[in-house]
């Protein structure tokens, strides 16, 4: 009778490993962040005046809000409410969406002003900018990789809960698509200070 | 399978109520909103410990709320986490101590 829940946890003790690879991945990028900013403490402060604050922010308030409608979906589900569990899915899908609009906005400003690796404007500016801007770009852009990814696996998600796959007894695959939207979100929590908030 | 077993796997122990979630949220929400109100005061290098503070605070929020780290079994809160963040102090404390005596 334990073997859905001895399942369960194994899967959790997978996805946390995953969790801790991702933690040294992008902490990794944030100590490159953090060495290159003690040298250029200048370069950096010009840079981050470039950020549109206003749309970082919304960003941020989208972002935990489609923590808190995927954390909905999974306790939905454990209730049994199948229709309410996948219409949190979706909210949650449609929160990623609204998220990568609002990205694309503020890269194609930054691309339209001429600030993007290898531009000539970008390559007239101090080295630090450049760094600046160059790690801005992976790790924003890294960060939206996952978020796209997230996409995916919720709406894998989502259509599994429609069909009945994913039960209040067999909810591992919900549970652990949300433990990693949940691990985009921590991501963009510390991204969001680091290059809009800190000048 | 016997009701009483079936209610066990539905519904983790302690897991928290909807309800809680929101105020979880809200309290996420407000963090940000002071995270952004400290950042504009201009308190220059103070700003840096604030608003990693706050936000080291949300994360921790997330994590023992939204993914449920409270409840979580031993292997994962007191093996797989200490080695992902102990390896990251070690990365961070070994190239500080190089940088910052050069």
């Amino acid at each position: 009778m334990n073997d859905h829940a001895d399942a369960h946890a194994a899967g959790r003790v997978g996805i946390w490993l995953f969790i801790s690879t991702e933690i040294i991945l992008f902490g990794g990028l944030f100590l490159l962040y953090s060495m290159y900013r003690l040298k250029n403490p200048a370069d950096f402060h010009a840079g981050s005046l470039e950020l549109n604050r206003v749309l970082g922010t919304l960003n941020t308030i989208i972002l935990i809000t489609s923590s808190l409608s995927v954390a909905l979906a999974i306790a939905a589900l454990e209730r049994g409410r199948r229709v309410q569990s996948a219409l949190f899915t979706g909210a949650t899908i449609a929160f990623a969406f609204g998220f990568l609009i609002v990205k694309s906005f503020e890269w194609s400003a930054k691309f339209h002003h001429g600030l993007y690796p290898n531009a000539k404007v970008l390559l007239s500016m101090p080295k630090g900018q450049n760094l600046f801007f160059g790690l801005y770009y992976m790790m924003t852009g890294l960060h939206a990789v996952h978020v796209i990814v997230g996409i995916g696996v919720l709406s894998v998600m989502l259509v599994r809960v429609l069909r009945g796959a994913i039960t209040p007894h067999n909810p591992t695959y919900l549970v652990n698509s949300g433990l990693y939207w949940h691990l985009v979100d921590i991501i963009w929590i510390f991204l969001f200070p680091l290059f809009y908030l800190i000048t | 399978m016997e009701h009483g077993d079936s209610s066990e796997v539905r519904k983790r122990p302690h897991a928290p109520s909807m309800r809680s979630y929101a105020a979880v949220w809200g309290s996420l929400v407000l963090l940000t909103a002071a995270t952004v109100a400290v950042a504009d005061l201009d308190l220059r290098k103070i700003a840096v410990v604030v608003c990693l503070g706050i936000a080291a605070a949300k994360s921790m929020l997330v994590l023992f709320f939204f993914m449920h780290l409270r409840y979580e079994n031993r292997l994962i809160v007191k093996l797989i986490i200490p080695i992902a963040i102990g390896a990251l102090a070690i990365f961070i404390g070994l190239t500080f101590s190089d940088i910052l005596t050069r």
